[in-house]
Parts: structure tokens; C-alpha cells; sequence
């Protein structure tokens, strides 16, 4: 896109900034022509105050000649960097460019830092101090602003250190939810479910899957409606890690604990996504960071 | 406000000074640079000078071979961010020891100043040393100041190439060292020159060649323009001087009226002051000034022109003295040396030194006492506080624990400050000899143990072995 919308502009400002850079050229080549009347006393014969003589202290020449410095530099600049208008100079050198270049510097020099990884198992990794080392600085990096420093998550943002699983444990499961993201859909249920005094039941009965307190009248007469549910969640409530439906019977509560929170789920329903991170990340990263991951619920794996 | 008419108005009057010479010069607006060839002279201050040439440069060229253990004494690691001084290992959080020695050096540019002019500038300034040291090669090669004027002046003879080839080559051959030498405190200086010779590393090239390039320029060419021109430090030293400050003087009450003589004459019979105008104190100037005009801003106060004219006294027999360091004070009450040190001791100079020995005593004290262990702690933003299993509450925090000492380390984390407060997540790390590592530790309460709002609390964290303890405050949140 162009960064001005209309070409008047770019003649503007490439206009004013030639004027400008001449304009110094000039003045330095009419000054440098300029002969003034030495004093014998070395003053430019200006008196302030009675007594204040102002010094004839001329500047050197070598520094007038850094002034003639900077402006060939200046027009070599133009030429070669974009900064005249519009105009691209002759270098093609643009910031994302030179971003791209350094991105790309910077993996060239990683790559040996992980080409020893990429042999290993994941589970071999996650013994490997060097491994775990740099998969926490990653983690840290990237995975802590949304899952906790601690990897333990909070409301909404699933805990990776508990062992429970909403798109399966496998390294590569958890390899492929980094590298593709995933998104958890729990449609909104209430219409399928019944009236509202039938939701409130299911949700009682939620709670007793887990062996959480609830009030077992309202339990049982909310297990005939779970069926809406176990189309995702399983007849017995335990998930499916290929939906990415939690397991509803582990007491582990992604989205808040108790009836309100989860009458509030079965009516408004929720979409949570994890993002890719594939071009974020290169595939050597995601693996060590995989790694990482899968030890941290495997903690008798790791060495630290 | 008052009618103007009341007070006689203030007229300053803009009056151009009658030009004294007959012919009006004329010159350029810019002033072409005038080759200054000083002529070498030896004397007191010429050792002095020397000494400090010596002094300065044993330690610049030769700090960075020394060994400390496994490692280069003093280093500055830019790449990682470490900054090995003799024992000591520094991390970028402790910039507040570099500020404490730029203040330290600036109180004793003042200190110095105040009590004997320019001091730095004359003795001790890498510009002045380094020219120093080319202006010597320069003499060694193509002579003493006559010589060499009669050499810039000549013919391209084969003389004259060759002596100013040999002159170019052993020129860059010191810049270049200067350069290597410089690099060397930021990059392992024993790997340096095998890295050179195989072009690996570009910044290290770029900045060999750009130190030593600046060091050949300003020591070979710029000399006393830098001191004219660039330096700040030049001028505003001259508004640290007073009446009291030592100076090179030139004392007029006895040298005028000048004028050449011999020896067999009563010069003071024919009314002449001790300067017998031999021009010897400007020709050996390396800023090529007439010291007898008075103190200039030009003036480096190296003291050569002293050692000239003393040299010239001792010839003629007259007393020493003629050029000295001296005061303004001194020179107009006619104080004696005694009479002067007195006065060393006025406010501005005792100011001075209780500063700069009271920041002395504490950058030390502080360099002494200091914890080879560093910790941040940055509390988690995402989740401000989670409910866990067995009825707890619990924050999250990051701690960067940054181990200064150059052996590993095991750190024991503890909590305090609200009841109940415990650390839940592995309370014992082990960190690298001058690492650091973000650590994740998680703190618990008893669900209800405390009211809701921000607590502040305290993490401990304890180097095994009793290597340091640090203390790092945060706050605990407990939701409504």
C-alpha cells in the first residue's frame, strides 16, 4: 500500500527535502566564499555591555568539510534507501525485509542448537536438562501469558500439568495442538436440553459425575436430559479427546465449578481457542517445546 | 508600573572597536588548520607526561591478558550481558555501579580541576597520550621540529618518502593494535586474533578497524583540534577555575619588556625583562599557543613551556620561574608557594572532596557487602489468583534468579508475610555458575485465611551454603 494518497505528497516532501539539502550546500558555499576584515585584536569588533568583546574564533575548515560530508552522504542515502517521497531507492531495502533477513539469520544460527533434538524422542528429551532448559525459556515466551508462568492455566485456559487432556496427551497430539491451534466449540445447549428447571437439573447432574456435592433429587432427574449431551460428552460423561469435549467426571473445572457456571455453559455455550503457532514457532521449536510440555505431567520423566 | 520617565533608560551601546592595523586583511569565515611541529623538550613535566604515557597505557594494553581463573580478568561480555571484573561478575542490573564511577570521575575531574587546571587534559587524556606516543614516533623518524618543517616543505625526495612511509606503517601498526586491544575488553582477546585472521566475526572487524582508525585520525592528524574544537570537557573546565586555581602562568612583571640579548650585557641596564623572546615555550606547545599572552582556552596545562623556559633560565643564569604553575592570585600578590598551598584549602575544593570521598567510601562499602544473587519477581497478569484442590488459594510469580557468582548454586525459595503462606511449587533450584532462569513458583494460603484485597508479601531466597540471602517484595491478590 502506498503510504500516501495522493503522489502529491511524495513531490512534497521529496521537494522539501532537496530544497533543504541544496539549500545547506549553499550556505556552506557562500560562506565559504565570504572574506571578512581580520582585527589585529581578534575580535569581530562587536562590544556589549562596555566591555563584553565578543572573540573572532572562527571554525576550522576540516569541519566545514564534515558539513560538505554529511550532505554527499545525505544524497547517496536517497539514492540507495527509500526516504525521497515515495520513491523505493535503488538498495530495495524495506523493514520487513530487513526483518525477514534477521528472522532468518537468527533460525540458520539456532539450527544447530536444535538439529540434536531432532533425533530424540520426546521422552528422551524431556530428560534432557539442555532440552528443558530451552523448552522453558519458549514456554515462558510464548505459552505463559494465556496458561500461567506455572504451566497450571486459570479459567478458561486449561492447565497443562494435571494430566487430563481435552485433544489427547500424546506427544503427538500435543504436538499437533501447537503447531495447528485448536478450537474447543460447546454449542449452546438449553433448547435441546428443555426448560430451564431441566437445565439446572443437568447441571446437578454434572456435578454428581464427579462425585462433586449436588443435590442428588435434581441429579437424577437431570440424567435422563444428559443424553443432548452425551452426543459429545460421552453416555458416561467422559469426554472425547477427538472433539475436544472435556471429561465432565475428573473434577477438573476448565470453565468455573458449580450450578451457576455450568447452567451458564449449557445456555450460552463457548468457543475457546488455542492459536497456531506454527509460524510462529519453527517445527524444531514446537517438537522441543512438546517436549516440554508432555513432562510437565510427567514429572518423574525429568531430571529437574 | 512606574511612567518610564522615572528611571534613566539603560542604553547598551553596539560600538565596533577601531581596527587598529593600517591595511584591513582580510580573511576566510573558516580557519585552514595550521600544522603545529612542537618541538621536544625534556624537563620535569616532560617525565611526568611520560610517566603517565607509561602508566596509562601498561594498564589499557595489557589489562585485557591477564587471567582470572579460567577466564579473562577484566571482561565485558555484551553478548550475554556479564560483566567480569576481576572477582567480580555483574549483570546489567547492577548499571548502578557504572553511574556511581562515571559521578566518582566526573567529582574528580572537578576536584582536580579546581585545584590544578587541567590536569586530565595535560597528562592523562587518551588524546593527549596517544598523540604523545605519534608525535614521538613522528620525531623518531623524521626529527625535531626544524627538521620536520623542512621535510614538509621539500621536494618528494626518497628521502622524504620513505621516511614518511616508515612513519605511516608504524603509525597504523599502534592504531590498529589500539584498536585489537580495545575489542579485546568485550571479546575474549586470546581468541580475538585467530577469529581476525580467519574475517570470522564482523562486528569485531568493524570495531578494530574503527577504534584504530579514530586513534590514527585524532592522534596523527586532529591532535589539538579535538582539544580546540570537540572536547567539551576543554571548556566548561575553564568554568571550574578560579583565582586560586593552578595554572600554567607566564609572569609578565618579570619577563616585559622582552627583547633578545647576550649574555655580557646588563639587561637591566638596558630595561629588558627576563624573557630574552627565544619563541622556545611556543615552539615546543603542542597546541601551539603563546603562553604569554595569558591563560587561554586553548591551554592543555602540560607544562612542557615551563620545562622550555626553565631549561632557557638555567642557561642564562636567571632564576627559574619565568613560565610556572602557578595562580592568578600567586602571580599578582606575589605569593610564595606556602602562601598558595594555602589556599588549596577554600570551600569549593573541600566540597569537592567530601563528596567524592563520602561516594568513595559507599560505592565501596556497597561493592563489599553485596549479594552475589540478583531476583526479580514479576507476578503473574493472566490469572490473578486460582482456587486449587484441599481448600488453597494461590498466586503465580516469576522469578528471575540471577546467579552472580562463577560456581553452581542451589537457591532455596521461601514465602512469608500472611498466615499460612506456603510455597507450593519446588522450593530448591540449582542455577549455573554467572546464569540466571526464570523460575515459576507458585504460593498458597488456606482458602479464607485472609480478607480479600493485595497482600504484600516477601520471597526469601537463599543461596545454600550461605552465599547470600535476598529479600524481594510482591503482593499476594485474594479475589472478592
Amino acid at each position: 500500500m502506498s503510504d500516501f494518497t495522493s503522489n502529491f505528497w511524495s513531490i512534497y516532501v521529496a521537494g522539501i527535502t532537496i530544497i533543504g539539502i541544496v539549500g545547506c550546500g549553499l550556505l556552506l558555499w557562500i560562506t565559504s566564499r565570504k572574506k571578512v576584515e581580520a582585527t589585529a585584536d581578534n575580535t569581530t569588533g562587536h562590544v556589549w555591555d562596555e566591555d563584553l568583546t565578543e572573540m573572532n574564533n572562527p571554525m576550522p575548515r576540516w569541519w566545514m568539510w564534515l558539513f560538505v560530508l554529511t550532505i554527499v552522504f545525505g544524497f547517496g542515502y536517497l539514492v540507495a534507501y527509500p526516504g525521497l517521497g515515495a520513491f523505493k531507492g535503488q538498495l530495495g531495502w524495506t523493514q520487513l525485509g530487513e526483518y525477514q533477513q534477521e528472522v532468518e539469520k537468527a533460525n540458520t544460527e539456532l539450527q544447530p542448537l536444535y538439529a540434536r533434538f531432532a533425533s530424540m524422542t520426546t521422552e528422551d528429551m524431556a530428560k534432557d536438562p539442555a532440552a528443558m532448559a530451552i523448552g522453558e525459556r519458549l514456554f515462558m515466551n510464548n505459552c505463559a501469558q494465556c496458561h500461567g508462568s506455572d504451566a497450571r492455566g486459570s479459567k478458561g485456559f486449561p492447565s497443562l500439568a494435571d494430566g487430563d487432556w481435552l485433544h489427547g496427551g500424546m506427544p503427538d497430539d500435543i504436538r499437533k495442538t501447537i503447531h495447528d491451534g485448536r478450537v474447543g466449540v460447546m454449542p449452546p445447549m438449553a433448547a435441546a436440553v428443555g426448560s430451564p428447571e431441566d437445565v439446572r437439573n443437568v447441571a446437578q447432574y454434572v456435578l454428581s459425575l464427579s462425585g462433586s456435592p449436588h443435590d442428588s433429587l435434581r441429579a437424577s432427574l437431570g440424567k435422563s436430559k444428559f443424553a443432548a449431551c452425551a452426543a459429545c460428552h460421552g453416555m458416561d460423561g467422559k469426554g472425547n479427546a477427538a472433539l475436544g469435549a472435556p471429561n465432565l467426571t475428573d473434577d477438573i473445572w476448565l470453565h468455573g465449578w458449580g450450578e451457576a457456571a455450568i447452567t451458564a455453559m449449557i445456555n450460552n455455550g463457548k468457543t475457546n481457542e488455542m492459536p497456531a503457532q506454527a509460524g510462529k514457532l519453527t517445527d524444531a521449536q514446537i517438537n522441543v517445546l512438546t517436549a516440554y510440555v508432555w513432562g510437565l505431567s510427567h514429572k518423574a520423566g525429568a531430571s529437574r | 508600573m512606574k511612567p518610564a520617565e522615572d528611571r534613566p533608560r539603560k542604553v547598551i551601546p553596539i560600538t565596533p572597536v577601531a581596527a587598529e592595523s593600517q591595511q584591513p586583511e582580510t580573511v576566510s569565515l573558516y580557519e585552514a588548520q595550521k600544522k603545529i611541529y612542537p618541538r621536544s623538550i625534556s624537563g620535569v613535566f616532560a617525565r611526568w607526561r611520560w610517566a603517565m604515557v607509561f602508566l596509562t597505557q601498561l594498564v589499557f594494553y595489557g589489562l585485557p591478558w591477564l587471567e582470572w581463573g579460567q577466564r579473562q580478568m577484566v571482561l565485558f561480555d555484551l553478548g550475554a550481558r556479564r560483566f567480569y571484573i576481576f572477582g567480580l561478575v555483574l549483570y546489567p542490573q547492577d548499571f548502578i555501579y557504572l553511574t556511581g564511577l562515571l559521578i566518582i570521575s566526573a567529582l574528580s575531574l572537578f576536584l582536580f580541576t579546581a585545584v590544578a587546571g587541567r590536569l586530565w587534559c595535560g597528562f592523562a587524556c587518551p588524546q593527549t597520550v596517544y598523540t604523545e606516543i605519534f608525535m614521538w614516533i613522528e620525531h623518531k623518524i623524521e626529527g625535531d621540529r626544524s627538521a620536520r618543517m623542512r621535510l614538509d616543505n621539500g621536494a618528494w625526495t626518497f628521502e622524504k618518502i620513505w621516511k614518511k612511509s616508515l612513519k605511516q606503517v608504524i603509525w597504523i601498526a599502534v592504531a590498529f593494535w589500539t584498536g585489537f586491544t580495545f575489542v579485546g575488553y568485550f571479546v575474549p582477546i586470546r581468541e580475538l586474533g585467530g577469529e581476525l585472521l580467519v574475517l570470522h566475526g564482523s562486528w569485531q572487524i568493524f570495531w578494530v578497524f574503527f577504534y584504530g582508525f579514530a586513534t590514527y585520525g585524532n592522534a596523527g592528524y586532529l591532535r589539538e583540534q579535538v582539544c580546540k574544537y570537540m572536547c567539551p570537557y576543554a571548556r566548561f573546565q575553564s568554568a571550574m577555575f578560579d583565582k586560586d586555581t593552578l595554572i600554567v602562568t607566564y609572569d609578565p612583571e618579570r619577563g616585559e619588556p622582552r627583547g633578545p640579548r647576550t649574555k655580557s650585557v646588563d639587561y637591566k641596564a638596558k630595561g629588558l625583562g627576563d624573557c630574552i623572546d627565544c619563541t622556545l615555550c611556543v615552539q615546543v606547545c603542542p597546541t601551539g599557543i603563546d603562553i604569554r599572552n595569558g591563560l587561554q582556552y586553548e591551554c592543555i596545562g602540560c607544562g612542557l613551556c615551563v620545562d622550555a623556559c626553565d631549561t632557557v633560565m638555567d642557561k642564562m643564569k636567571y632564576p627559574r620561574g619565568l613560565i610556572r604553575f602557578s595562580t592568578q592570585n600567586g602571580v599578582k600578590n606575589h605569593w610564595t608557594q606556602s602562601q598558595m598551598l594555602k589556599r588549596v584549602l577554600r570551600p569549593r575544593v573541600l566540597f569537592y572532596t567530601s563528596v567524592l570521598v563520602v561516594l568513595c567510601i559507599g560505592m565501596l562499602a556497597s561493592l563489599v557487602v553485596r549479594t552475589p544473587l540478583k531476583v526479580d519477581v514479576v507476578r503473574d497478569r493472566a490469572a490473578l489468583s486460582r482456587i486449587v484442590a484441599g481448600g488453597k488459594l494461590e498466586n503465580i510469580y516469576r522469578l528471575q534468579i540471577m546467579n552472580a557468582t562463577e560456581g553452581a548454586q542451589r537457591y532455596v525459595i521461601s514465602a512469608r508475610g500472611l498466615p499460612g503462606l506456603e510455597v507450593a511449587s519446588e522450593s530448591e533450584v540449582d542455577i549455573g555458575p554467572a546464569d540466571s532462569r526464570w523460575v515459576a513458583v507458585r504460593l498458597q494460603i488456606p482458602y479464607g485465611s485472609a480478607p480479600p484485597g493485595s497482600h504484600t508479601v516477601y520471597f526469601d531466597i537463599q543461596a545454600q551454603g550461605n552465599k547470600g540471602q535476598v529479600a524481594e517484595k510482591s503482593v499476594f491478590l485474594v479475589p472478592r
